[in-house]
């Protein structure tokens, strides 16, 4: 298959302009004869549900959850990226671009990334005017903070809570169309299967999770927004919720799935404290502004902190290792997260890592405190430290925070052209669902400027031109054989799924999958390690057709047989990230293969061979998956070593 | 540590429901309460008993999915949290905990402890917003906002809309969510010209979803997890009043 990446010719900053004059319009008098489908309501769902909405398309919108506002998008925690240059700092929207290329270690679109750093600035325009509180001077106008990855101002924020406001903004917007009858909700509904038809998306299978009723949904396009697919590894700081079905199914029908091993480990969560641990907390990586990383010089301090026989505070400040400033001056905490998280791992893995499993580096606030005192550090981080309090039960304020990676967000996805359509006709994908804009590594402060970039400002326009070109009589009706096929399809497989009646919990399942994941296609991987780990899973995917256990029934709120769907999905990516991670033999981002890599431990990118997005597609039930290559072509920044040193 | 369940199961909206107990041992005092009932429903399902449905999400205080009553409190004895961010260590061993659903009319039960609380997503839907429509806002610094005023926004904005303040209120009202929307937009600026209709519209839809008359005892506030303050309900009542007496609208 010849992946065709539809990025305009031209000059870099004038690519999108000029693009969008390319496009085919629909006529505003026909716009409601066209039915749109948009699967999840986080920031790049609920933005596209609601100005698809505003420009007069009849939308109809799913979230798994019981209100649109609680999708996963509302967790995010420090801030949205733009390139105001508010802070006459030298920020452009060509730095911006330049910084996402590097952070994301040479691994995405230049088209795409310009694209997104040039909308970047309307969506703090847009969410201003919808009244999002962000934090202000005492002058009125909007504050910046830094995040990881660059050396400007550029992040908007409202507390620790950006991810909730902005959300609560697009979900402002959605029940504003809602109530104009624009939008149609379906909350406490899963897609479960995607109809094709003449390869073309032509709408959804759900069931309604409070009655089990499986339901067929027909429409011109299909929106996936339905976020990354993190929950592989069991234990991450996504939602419990979150999971990769419908972009899994998407992908069974012929939709290529993208770069799956380019997964975030997120520098400071809180770590793992037991066996009965059922996800982890993110604090933001905003604490890195103000926080040092550190762990003791040497083994024996260490052990001594880990026995309690010993308080961090005792220690004397020449026998801390603050090893980001050490490593990286010139960029200190505040390297990029992948570089910080492998640099935790690092320490650990030399025995100096504290808290009773020695699996955490401290994040000490005590200088910050002493610099600015108590009263500011308390009024830009005061919620996060609550919420540390909370889960640790330690005050933040007087002892250093233990901090330690854990997966947090995947920048693999669909694959999607610049029109962020999939390689089915007629499905989108959107936001964290899609693979297109942050190469092998997001840098902190951009999920939420690309869900939003992906919803306001880039779906309205490309979804017309693909709308405009088929008519709106190109549309099947919910009784065709296609729509009755994959309804039955699925009440088999709910059916099979209820009919094994094993004797172990689907979240025993999930939790040995997210240890194989997490061990072998985590936060560094070997070609060994990975073999192994394909074995296992396929062993695991065995095991668990022949003796999970699902409660109930399938007319009901099932909330064993929702999990159990999900988990079979989850396995069976699990087994491409593994295909995926073995193909690339080469280190860069977020993909750290022991093999490749620099004398003093940095990531070795292979150029030469590697520049290409890997998008798999689909090989049937226990085939392989088939390599497709799109290679990366960049004409406006040089390929060089990633360096924050 | 030991302790001992008391948990309101009801297979769905049409059956009556009741307490059901379970004990259980080796409870880990830095588990979250989620996680406790996480290992109940692991037990459940063993057994070939229907696990305790319950809703979550984030399992971080945010999403404002989990809703349970316990021992008589919404999310639990802890001010300031939600049912997530409760950690066993603040119970202790040989304990009896009684886990209840949300109990008002405008939330029906779904099962066990799930409600329905799509009645402030309408409530929301009839006016908690600022008509603006993509791509029409002016520049974001061409309106200066005082933080003192961009602070009171956010004091009433940060609800994650979970209903506890209805949970934990003798009549079931809604005022301390609605009044937190009203507040928070009509503080600001850009929330000026619908300020009015706002007030009017939000208000009686909350009426007519069922949700019952504010008596002030301020139980909402102290059980908010986001520790809401009483003071938006001062102003939505205020904001409402002067909608009325002038209203150009309904």
């Amino acid at each position: 298959m010849e992946l065709e990446s539809k990025i305009p010719a031209g000059p870099l900053a004038e690519k999108w302009t000029r693009h969008k004059f390319g496009l085919k319009l629909v006529n505003p008098a026909n716009k409601r004869k066209y039915e749109i489908i948009v699967v999840g309501t986080g920031l790049a769902g609920a933005s596209a549900a609601a100005s698809l909405a505003e420009l007069g398309y009849s939308v109809k919108a799913f979230c798994f959850q019981d209100s649109p506002r609680r999708a996963h998008s509302i967790a995010a925690q420090g801030g949205i990226n733009a390139a105001k240059n508010y802070q006459n700092d030298g920020d452009s929207v060509f730095r911006l671009f330049y910084d996402t290329i590097k952070g994301g270690d040479y691994r995405a679109r230049e088209g795409n990334v310009h694209r997104l750093a040039e909308v970047s600035v309307s969506i703090i325009d847009q969410c201003v005017a919808q009244g999002v509180p962000f934090a202000r001077e005492y002058g009125g106008l909007l504050a910046n903070r830094s995040f990881g990855g660059a050396q400007v101002s550029r992040t908007f924020y409202a507390r620790g809570q950006t991810g909730q406001q902005l959300l609560l903004g697009a979900y402002s917007a959605l029940s504003r169309q809602v109530a104009n009858g624009k939008v149609k909700l379906f909350t406490r509904t899963e897609m479960l299967d995607l109809v094709v038809e003449d390869g073309k998306a032509r709408g959804i299978i759900t069931r309604n999770l409070v009655t089990g009723k499986i339901e067929s949904h027909s429409a011109h396009a299909v929106l996936l927004c339905t976020g990354g697919y993190g929950n592989v590894f069991y234990l991450s700081t996504n939602a419990m919720g979150s999971n990769v079905t419908a972009a899994w199914r998407a992908h069974k029908h012929g939709a290529l799935f993208a770069n799956p091993c380019f997964t975030q480990i997120h520098p400071t969560c809180i770590p793992v404290k037991g066996d009965y641990q059922s996800k982890l907390t993110l604090m933001s990586e905003s604490l890195r502004n103000d926080g040092r990383v550190w762990v003791p010089k040497r083994k024996e301090d260490s052990e001594k902190i880990r026995k309690g026989q010993m308080k961090p505070t005792d220690l004397k400040e020449e026998d801390r290792d603050y090893f980001l400033e050490r490593r990286y001056p010139s960029f200190g905490n505040l390297v990029p997260r992948d570089v910080a998280s492998r640099n935790a791992k690092t320490v650990c893995d030399e025995g100096r890592g504290v808290s009773k499993t020695g699996l955490a580096v401290y994040l000490d606030f005590a200088d910050a405190i002493k610099r600015d005192g108590q009263k500011t550090i308390e009024a830009k981080y005061g919620n996060l430290f609550e919420m540390y309090e909370k889960i640790v039960d330690d005050n933040p304020y007087e002892m250093p925070m233990m901090i330690y990676p854990a997966v947090h967000y995947t920048m693999g996805g669909l694959w999607v052209d610049y029109n962020l359509m999939t390689t089915i006709p007629g499905l989108y994908a959107l936001g964290e669902a899609n693979f297109s804009d942050h190469g092998a590594n997001r840098l902190g402060a951009s999920a939420l400027m690309q869900g939003l970039a992906d919803g306001y400002f880039v779906i309205p326009y490309t979804v017309g031109d693909y709308l405009a070109t088929i008519g709106s009589a190109d549309k099947l009706p919910v009784d065709a054989p296609a729509f009755k096929q994959a309804e039955a399809r699925i009440q088999d497989q709910i059916k099979q799924l209820l009919s094994i009646n094993g004797t172990t919990p689907v979240d025993e399942y999930h939790r040995k999958l997210g240890l194989i994941m997490w061990d072998y296609c985590g936060m560094s991987r070997t070609a060994e390690g990975l073999t192994k780990a394909k074995g296992m899973i396929q062993q695991l995917k065995k095991e668990f057709w022949s003796n999970v256990k699902v409660t109930g029934d399938g007319e009901e709120m099932n909330q064993t047989l929702e999990a159990a769907g999900r988990v079979a999905d989850f396995i069976e990516l699990g087994e491409l990230m593994v295909d995926d991670a073995l193909n690339r033999n080469e280190s860069c981002g977020g993909h750290f293969r022991e093999e490749y890599s620099t004398e003093d431990g940095e990531a070795k990118r292979d150029d030469e061979n590697y520049a290409y997005v890997a998008a798999w597609g689909y090989g049937g039930l226990n085939q392989p998956s088939v390599l497709h290559k799109e290679e990366l072509v960049f004409e406006n920044v040089k390929l060089t070593q990633r360096s924050y040193k | 540590m030991k302790v001992n369940l008391k948990v309101w199961r009801q297979k769905n909206n049409n059956t009556a429901g009741k307490l059901v107990e379970y004990g259980l041992d080796n409870i880990s005092p830095d588990m979250s309460f989620l996680e406790m009932i996480d290992v109940l429903n692991a037990e459940l399902i063993r057994k070939g008993d229907e696990p305790v449905a319950f809703d979550h999400d984030c399992r971080e205080g945010i999403c404002g999915m989990c809703s349970m009553y316990i021992n008589g409190r919404a999310h639990g004895p802890q001010t300031g949290a939600t049912t997530c961010q409760l950690h066993m260590r603040s119970f202790n061993d040989g304990d009896t905990i009684v886990v209840e659903p949300w109990r008002a009319r405008a939330f029906p039960v779904i099962k066990d402890l799930m409600v329905d609380r799509t009645a402030f997503d309408r409530v929301v839907q009839s006016g908690g917003y600022v008509s603006v429509n993509t791509g029409s806002a002016p520049d974001a610094n061409e309106i200066a906002i005082p933080r003192t005023i961009a602070d009171e926004a956010m004091d009433a904005a940060q609800c994650i809309g979970c209903g506890a303040c209805v949970a934990a209120c003798k009549n079931a009202s809604a005022m301390l969510f609605v009044a937190a929307k009203v507040s928070h937009m009509a503080v600001l600026p850009q929330g000026q010209a619908e300020r009015k209709i706002r007030a009017e519209r939000m208000v009686a839809q909350m009426d007519a979803e069922g949700f019952g008359a504010c008596s002030f005892t301020g139980a909402c506030s102290v059980e908010c997890p986001k520790s809401i303050s009483l003071d938006h309900i001062a102003r939505m009542n205020r904001e409402y009043l002067g909608a009325k007496l002038t209203s150009e609208n309904v």
